[in-house]
């Protein structure tokens, strides 16, 4: 008999390891992809191929610079690298999501300390950089390659937020991608799909999600009309990024709250961002900036919600 | 509240059970080894002091060490032969702590029952005396002595006895109930008469069906309506007293408190059979049941073996390994204690060995937290095991503080969760040592 190891206990551990915890993240972004680049082509798989490989790169780059052990096996930066991709619209130049890549892992994730340690979401970050830096490309949109117009238009926040004299998609145009948006949020019956898969294995829970679009639809409903409580919900729910956004990035373990309660109150503050900027803000979409918002307040929400302990009086 | 809290508690986790490796065997007895090294602690409390010194005879049953310590306990010969030394040896729990050897005669004596009063004749206080003299102490793990749990400082209403073995691999409690369950109701209405409580129970999950028929009928048969036995679901750690308290009474033990404050009183379903054996055959705790599993030994099962019989012994008995063991844990998987000697002896609260391999271990290296919180949703008490670890992980003791580690019950389910690996349990009990 060779060594014994000796440790504290339990001994046992469970299956789901963290990788497998990513790489299900990615096989449930999957779906949003496909819906993608069918809806816009080709430019928008060239859009995320070289998003995850530049985010994979920037990560193996860094990680040898800081002498630390090089992870991009375990998913996380091809997740980031993904949702980059599903942030921004489906023809911009390749060197955007290179240089966005670069950004969010580079800066909104290695600079401070690497996977656990990072305040905002990466992708995010990677996103509010570039819509900063090149906000040209980053707000032209195209139709999908179905329509024959190859103009670039608007999205359909876009078109009431401008007052654009353009028609807009009906519901279920909306629902299944048939309209002009970023790669990842138009199509919401793929975004779904990917949910709840990630909902059934309990990777991530429905508190966030729910809250942050309750509270989008239930303000857009009573402010968003003309006149109090005439507003359009279902459209303010099925345009823009709010699934995508609820469903992916607001559920990011690493920079949200511990706490179903802190779940809670972060969908909750979203979903008020979201409808503030979209209502009085200067862009017609505000989901990511509503979550990057968040991040920031993660650690005060966690010191307030702590969880209600066994054995105390209520 | 959107999931069923009946018959379970908030948090806990679904472990591989891994029952069936033993659930089936009944109890064998292991022979006598050649030698016992029995530590001078075995228990919660105080050490005993020795009553031989080397060269001296014993017998089966003797009274070897004893303390006059209130929370202390009696320990008994486990063999007929002779004081080899008194030295310094491994102990499962401590590390290394004195320990008498003995040394075994050529012809096993015999343990000869003691002529006793009947059970119905005895006062709860000469009970009690026979209860603390037979060494008994609590045998589902913390040892804490008997006598002094059946003597509470306020007065209980409720008594609990615990049938849950949560812990997976243990079935030795399972197959106690399914063979001796007339001796442990025995073993009940002594601890009955003692602390006189209104209400009784008896848990049991329900994976163990067997056991829960096996004791309805014995219960029926003894015409013992009073005790109620509560089919609990299966989830770790069910078995925990202040999980099983709160399941089956609705109190929380306040932080910091003990069963008693609640009224309540849990004992292990093996202590009832031990008390069992102690008033109706004079017997000390000189022997056990324990479980000896996991994928590396060739002979799993229930065996009934003599208390400071050396691990290698059994090994030696269960035919020695198919696999080569990466750990050898005291107690459940869960619980349990890693051992890093195969010369390390059986004490009282041993209740199994598990030779565990790589692949049941699952060895992955831990990471840093991601967050996820899958450990606060686990944890039984309800703390939030990730922030006290980040603190611990830092040496900031002052922040850990404010999470209460010492509510911890150190179940394990939140490092069983992790998926980064990181050992949570180690972190707070850290956190708990520095709580200043």
């Amino acid at each position: 008999m060779d060594k014994l190891i000796v440790s504290t206990s339990p001994h046992i551990k469970t299956k789901d390891s963290y990788k497998k915890i990513m790489w299900s993240v990615v096989l449930a972004l999957i779906p949003t992809g496909i819906a993608g680049v069918f809806i816009f082509g080709i430019s928008a798989l060239k859009v995320i191929v070289i998003a995850v490989i530049s985010s994979l790169l920037t990560e193996a780059f860094i990680q040898k610079l800081r002498n630390k052990k090089i992870t991009i096996f375990d998913g996380s930066s091809f997740i980031t690298g993904l949702l980059l991709a599903y942030n921004l619209p489906p023809k911009v130049p390749w060197w955007i999501p290179m240089i966005g890549s670069f950004f969010a892992i580079a800066i909104a994730k290695q600079a401070f300390g690497g996977l656990g340690h990072n305040i905002f979401n990466p992708a995010l970050a990677g996103r509010a950089f570039l819509l900063a830096s090149w906000p040209r490309y980053l707000t032209t949109w195209q139709y999908p390659r179905w329509h024959i117009d190859t103009l670039t238009t608007a999205t359909p926040l876009g078109i009431v937020k401008e007052k654009i004299p353009l028609n807009l998609p009906s519901y279920g145009k909306l629902f299944i991608g048939d309209k002009a948006g970023c790669i990842g949020e138009v199509c919401i019956l793929a975004i779904l799909l990917g949910a709840i898969f990630l909902l059934y294995k309990g990777y991530i829970r429905w508190y966030t999600p729910f809250t942050f679009i309750f509270t989008v639809g239930l303000l857009s409903w009573i402010f968003m009309g003309e006149g109090l409580f005439k507003g359009d919900w279902l459209f303010y729910i099925l345009s823009g990024g709010l699934f995508l956004g609820a469903f992916f990035m607001a559920t990011d373990y690493v920079t949200t709250p511990l706490t179903k309660k802190g779940k809670f109150i972060f969908g909750f503050g979203c979903g008020i961002l979201t409808f503030l900027i979209r209502k009085f803000g200067g862009y017609p979409e505000g989901v990511s900036y509503s979550i990057l918002i968040m991040n920031a307040f993660t650690p005060l929400i966690d010191r307030y919600t702590k969880t209600k302990k066994f054995g105390y009086k209520k | 509240m959107f999931f069923n809290l009946k018959n379970t508690f908030y948090g806990g986790v679904h472990p591989p059970y891994y029952k069936d490796l033993t659930r089936f065997s009944p109890i064998e007895e292991i022979p006598p080894p050649k030698m016992v090294v029995l530590p001078l602690i075995q228990h919660t409390g105080a050490p005993c002091e020795p009553l031989v010194k080397p060269k001296d005879k014993v017998s089966l049953g003797e009274k070897i060490a004893s303390s006059d310590k209130y929370i202390s306990s009696p320990i008994h010969s486990s063999l007929s032969g002779k004081v080899l030394k008194i030295e310094n040896f491994n102990h499962p729990t401590l590390g290394k702590a004195l320990a008498i050897f003995i040394e075994k005669e050529e012809t096993e004596e015999k343990f000869i029952e003691y002529p006793q009063k009947k059970p119905e004749e005895l006062s709860p206080q000469e009970l009690k005396e026979i209860i603390k003299e037979a060494g008994i102490v609590g045998l589902g793990g913390a040892g804490f002595p008997t006598h002094v749990k059946l003597s509470p400082p306020k007065p209980i209403d409720t008594l609990i006895l615990n049938g849950a073995e949560c812990e997976p691999y243990l079935t030795c409690d399972e197959r106690l109930m399914c063979e001796k369950p007339e001796e442990i109701l025995k073993g009940l209405e002594i601890i009955c008469k003692i602390t006189s409580p209104q209400k009784i129970f008896l848990g049991i999950e329900d994976n163990k069906k067997e056991a829960i028929n096996i004791m309805k009928n014995s219960l029926h048969k003894l015409g013992l309506d009073k005790v109620k036995i509560v089919v609990l679901k299966t989830k770790y750690p069910q078995g925990g007293e202040k999980q099983l308290i709160k399941v089956i009474t609705g109190r929380e033990v306040p932080s910091g408190g003990l069963p008693f404050d609640v009224g309540v009183l849990v004992h292990n379903v093996g202590t009832a059979y031990a008390i069992y054996e102690a008033v109706y055959r004079g017997k000390p705790l000189y022997e056990r049941v324990i479980t000896v599993s996991g994928k590396a030994i060739k002979r799993k099962g229930n065996f009934k073996v003599r208390l400071g019989t050396l691990v290698s012994d059994i090994v030696e008995f269960c035919g020695g390994f198919l696999k080569e063991p990466k750990k050898i844990v005291f107690g459940g998987p869960m619980m349990g204690i890693a051992q890093w000697s195969l010369d390390t002896p059986i004490i009282k609260g041993t209740s199994g060995i598990l030779f565990l391999t790589e692949e049941e271990l699952n060895l992955e290296e831990s990471g840093p937290c991601i967050r996820c919180g899958k450990c606060i949703e686990v944890c039984p008490m309800k703390i939030m095991p990730a922030s006290i670890a980040l603190a611990s992980e830092y040496n900031r003791w002052e922040i850990a503080k404010n999470y209460n580690p010492l509510d911890c019950i150190e179940c394990g389910a939140c490092s069983y969760v992790c998926p980064t690996r990181r050992n949570l349990v180690q972190l707070i009990k850290m956190a708990k040592l520095n709580h200043g």
